[in-house]
């Protein structure tokens, strides 16, 4: 891949990225979020077509411009969410040869049931992957879901194949399981590009290496020399200052404890606390647990279990509105599905949790009342919006995400959990973010702020936990910590 | 973002908006005039009070689904519900020869067990609220069929044992069933429900978790507590549909709440567009009653035969949601 750019509105993705790589090895692809690795990657596999440069395969131009060119020349790529592309209620077999399926039936109008699953089982032969073809997709493991997906793409000319963070979800085993195939292909003389945040399994499976930061091509080299720092510090590159608030506040005791936090499948036994006035970072990549933790911590996600503690006290929380009551708040990560009404107005958004508090002979709304304290945090948090009336649709991304703050501004809680806040949010509401953030702690509020940015962690947390594969590894204070050993903690480097 | 906002929203007349926010309305007028022109007796006086008493028991029926409909569910067994209603409160009366006050009580507080089964069913195990409250429509059809052995409960009617029925309706009761109560009676039910909905902080929580149920549980709405309100509140009123429906035509027919169940379908969905609001609301649901009750008492006047009616009621319907669902794309 020669030269590639591809802009999005307001974004310049990829700016004049080479790439290149070889049959037979396998070549891991790795920077922060938002490097723009997976969208190097939809380029490859032509899922954009608004691009500018060439690629080139086996030295010849190919101009992959849609989904159906890429196939055509062999490039296969393995997406993050098998769930999408996977149909649950059908078999393995037909989920394998769905493609032949789709495309080769020219013509004709019937299956050949015993045909399709001996091809099928040809392919899972071929990589040796012992699942029944004729076992229902929505039975099999996440794992294997992997494995049939792969199988799908080597079903068809494959040169190339790329798996998009593969091992985020997969257990040690089933990663090994992985690995035996990746290895497997790579003595058929396929080329596998390998996105992954994990830095040590990078070396088990991976010969070369390309280093990726804001959308531009930091180094390729061969990955046996260089060393993890080596690579945790060209993910980094340099620093933005001055875009977080000063930290000048006093902190007090402990406020909000929790031991041994764990829900039904990611997060490992968490002990977290948190002190008055502080700001606690919950580093990690994605995919680590945060998200998870924080929606354990606020009682929302089912069959979570672990104790919560208050000054001291202990806190029963079993659902969000149990968390409330008891003083937490929680700005969730995905606040288009999680964090908004787009169909209020924004004033019916910022009163949401709170509305006790606008009602007069027992549950009749005041209006009026509404609409001074949801005017009060529209201009305290600089909503953009012609009017509280406005339904919260038609605001910006940052703005909708102001609302879902505001809402809890509102609330006047003890303890407020962000999770991944400026996600999504353009540099100037970033700033207004962090400021509120920083204006909580500074009214003795216990905050814990989950992002993935290691700016972040470094800019605006006091002290923070690096969480790794569910689990809190390495607990840092801000002050006696730089970026390159966040990355290092939350990759699982240093683990061994 | 912005530019969008701004290329959307033009201070300039958008013809589709318009539609969109009162094309029911003007239906309504359009109807009105021309089976005005058409019909002599279409605009007496009595016509149209006969139009509104049409329309007061699936009004009554529509409402409570509305509020099902608010939370994002889906009440199908409100016809049901009503037949029940009916069999019980005429039977307390022809069969045990109790008061109004007796009779009203016990169907209602029976009809009030049924949206709690239905709200346990579809809250408890996650089931889609319109499959779930399929089944138990079928269930509460059955218990009303075998409450009444499947016959048809009237005053004098023959007992199994060869006597005949000695209880009656008392006159009080059958009061309910005439002008002008139970247009009062509709017009109450809808009043009280748009309040609730609009302007206490019940309703604005129904709209939220209809809306977005995952914000709403992350906003700390006890999302299991309001979606069973909003089945009580559905199964409440057609328990009193079923009532008015006995006190109009004194007796209780099999599965006579039945057929009201698609009417108040349609009526709540027509509802949804209604002056813009684009959710389940109680003034729109009454618009959308209004809409066919007129459909039907025009064409009648018109002398189309009834058999034919559904097919105007399902085309209105059809048209309804598609500006409806358009609208919510764009």
């Amino acid at each position: 891949m020669k030269a590639i750019s591809i802009e999005f509105p307001g974004v310049k993705a990829l700016t004049d990225v080479d790439f290149h790589t070889l049959a037979g090895r396998a070549h891991a692809l790795i920077g922060a979020n938002g490097a723009g690795k997976s969208t190097l990657m939809k380029v490859l596999s032509g899922a954009y077509n608004h691009y500018t440069g060439e690629i080139w395969l086996n030295g010849k131009h190919a101009p992959i411009r849609s989904p159906k060119d890429a196939k055509d020349n062999g490039i296969q790529i393995v997406y993050q969410e098998v769930d999408t592309v996977l149909i649950p209620n059908l078999t393995v077999g037909e989920n394998i040869m769905m493609e032949q399926t789709v495309h080769n039936m020219k013509g004709r109008h019937m299956i050949s049931w015993k045909q399709l699953h001996r091809s099928a089982q040809d392919v899972l032969n071929r990589l040796n992957v012992k699942v029944p073809t004729r076992k229902l997709v929505q039975e099999l493991t996440l794992a294997e879901k992997q494995m049939v997906l792969i199988a799908r793409a080597v079903s068809m000319e494959c040169r190339f194949l790329v798996l998009d963070e593969p091992t985020a979800p997969l257990s040690h085993n089933e990663t090994e399981q992985l690995f035996r195939l990746v290895g497997q292909l790579k003595s058929e003389g396929v080329g596998v590009i390998f996105i992954s945040h994990r830095l040590p399994e990078l070396y088990e499976i991976c010969d070369d290496i390309t280093i990726m930061r804001d959308g531009k091509l930091v180094v390729r080299d061969e990955i046996g020399r260089m060393s993890q720092q080596q690579i945790a510090l060209h993910m980094l590159g340099a620093k933005l200052d001055g875009q977080f608030p000063k930290k000048e506040r006093s902190i007090g005791e402990k406020w909000f404890e929790a031991k041994s936090i764990r829900d039904a499948g990611k997060v490992k036994d968490v002990d977290l606390f948190i002190r008055r006035g502080e700001i606690v970072g919950l580093a990690g990549l994605v995919g680590a647990g945060k998200t998870e933790l924080c929606r354990a911590l606020f009682g929302a996600s089912s069959a979570s279990s672990g104790d919560v503690y208050l000054q001291g006290r202990k806190l029963r929380i079993r659902s969000p509105h149990q968390a409330v009551k008891n003083g937490l708040a929680l700005v969730p990560e995905e606040r288009r599905r999680e964090g908004i009404f787009v169909d209020e107005s924004v004033t019916d958004n910022i009163t949401a949790a709170v509305l006790s508090r606008f009602t007069k002979w027992g549950s009749w709304l005041s209006a009026a009342r509404e609409k001074n304290a949801s005017a009060s945090i529209i201009s305290d948090l600089g909503i953009k919006t012609p009017s509280g009336a406005a339904k919260v649709r038609n605001l910006s991304g940052g703005n909708q995400q102001k609302v879902a703050i505001g809402k809890w501004l509102l609330v006047d809680a003890d303890v407020y959990i962000f999770d991944e806040p400026t996600k999504g949010v353009d540099v100037g509401a970033k700033r207004d973010i962090y400021d509120l953030v920083a204006e909580l702690a500074s009214r003795g509020k216990c905050i814990l702020y989950a992002s993935s940015e290691m700016s972040e962690m470094m800019g605006i947390t006091d002290r923070m936990y690096v969480m790794y594969d569910g689990g809190v590894i390495k607990e840092l204070e801000t002050k006696h910590t730089n970026e390159e050993e966040i990355l290092l903690y939350s990759t699982g480097g240093l683990l061994t | 973002m912005k530019a969008a906002e701004a290329n959307r929203s033009p201070k300039g007349f958008n013809f589709f908006d318009f539609l969109y926010k009162y094309g029911t309305l003007i239906t309504i007028l359009l109807l009105v005039a021309v089976f005005g022109t058409m019909t002599d007796n279409f605009l007496n006086g009595a016509n149209i009070i006969n139009i509104l008493r049409s329309i007061a028991i699936v009004t009554i029926i529509a409402t409570g689904l509305t509020v099902s409909l608010s939370v994002g569910g889906f009440d199908l067994s409100v016809g049901s519900t009503a037949s029940v209603s009916n069999a019980l409160v005429i039977s307390m009366f022809v069969w045990h020869g109790q008061s109004v006050g007796v009779g009203i009580v016990v169907s209602i507080a029976f009809c009030l067990v049924i949206g709690l089964i239905n709200a346990f069913l579809v809250i408890n195990f996650k089931i889609q609220d319109m499959l779930m409250t399929l089944a138990t429509m079928f269930i509460f059809q059955g218990v009303a069929l075998t409450y009444t052995r499947g016959a048809t409960i009237s005053q004098n009617m023959i007992m199994p044992n060869g006597d005949f029925a000695t209880g009656v309706i008392p006159d009080s009761f059958g009061k309910l069933g005439e002008v002008p109560w139970i247009i009062i009676i509709m017009l109450l039910v809808v009043a009280v429900v748009h309040l609730f909905l609009t302007y206490t902080k019940h309703g604005r929580y129904m709209y939220m978790i209809g809306g977005n149920p995952e914000a709403a549980k992350l906003s700390g709405i006890a999302v299991g507590k309001y979606r069973l309100i909003a089945y009580l509140v559905s199964a409440l009123f057609a328990a009193i549909g079923g009532i008015v429906l006995g006190a109009r035509v004194m007796n209780a027919e099999v599965n006579a709440g039945g057929p009201y169940l698609m009417d108040a379908v349609a009526a709540a969905f027509i509802g949804y567009s209604v002056l813009g609001a684009g959710k389940p609301n109680a003034f729109g649901t009454f618009a959308g009653a209004v809409l066919i009750g007129i459909l039907s008492n025009g064409l009648i006047m018109l002398s189309v035969p009834y058999y034919a009616m559904d097919i105007v009621k399902g085309s209105v319907l059809a048209l309804a949601l598609a500006i409806t669902y358009y609208k919510r794309k764009h």
